[in-house]
């Protein structure tokens, strides 16, 4: 039961990084390719992370695998916001079927 | 069986490096460069918790703690240096 679990939780973290590789070559935009990788790397070392907590089953390896995946959760968010904003103004373009540019009905440099 | 799994996970890795890696080449802009190092670097922690899994090591978990660490912190200096003009 135990290496069921392990297997399952390795596999489902190595099919979400190739799915947030294969994301990130195939989609249009800067900012869906921001929205594939994020996500899916995330998820992707979570499933790694729990299969090792799994399989070692100490509490300071327990410990320090919650310890990388709240350091995942926290930073991904922070790192695609601040690339995406950075590009936004530096005037990277959106895909030509985007139909809602929220940022654009305001002046561009309103927050300086 | 184990090693089995644990191998065949490791080449699935390996093999998701290749997109990531084609993407940093030919991205058109350096925000995708930089987008890509970071799925790049994802898969980089990824392998080395596979590595600490097969060999029973368990140094290795600070190893990936401290990678992701620094490919943090390298993509929020590069997303300040696009902001204050970049590269253009």
């Amino acid at each position: 039961m135990r290496e069921v679990l392990i297997y399952f939780f390795l596999f489902f973290g190595a099919v979400m990084m190739l799915i947030a590789a294969i994301g990130c070559l195939r989609l249009p935009d800067l900012y869906t390719r921001m929205h594939a990788a994020t996500k899916s790397g995330t998820v992707g070392i979570m499933g790694i992370v729990i299969a090792m907590m799994i399989h070692v089953g100490d509490t300071s390896v327990i410990l320090r695998g919650m310890l990388v995946i709240l350091f995942f959760l926290l930073t991904a968010p922070v790192a695609a916001h601040m690339i995406g904003r950075a590009a936004y103004r530096s005037g990277v373009p959106l895909w030509e079927k985007t139909c809602v540019d929220e940022w654009k009905k305001q002046e561009p440099d309103s927050e300086e | 069986m184990m090693e089995f799994t644990i191998d065949s996970a490791m080449i699935v890795l390996m093999v998701s490096l290749i997109p990531a890696l084609i993407r940093v080449i030919k991205g058109p802009s350096l925000p995708d460069r930089v987008i890509a190092l970071d799925v790049v670097a994802s898969i980089v922690v990824a392998i080395i918790l596979v590595h600490c899994i097969r060999s029973g090591s368990l140094y290795y978990l600070t190893g990936a703690t401290v990678v992701a660490l620094v490919a943090f912190l390298g993509t929020v200096a590069l997303a300040l240096y696009i902001r204050r003009g970049g590269a253009s």
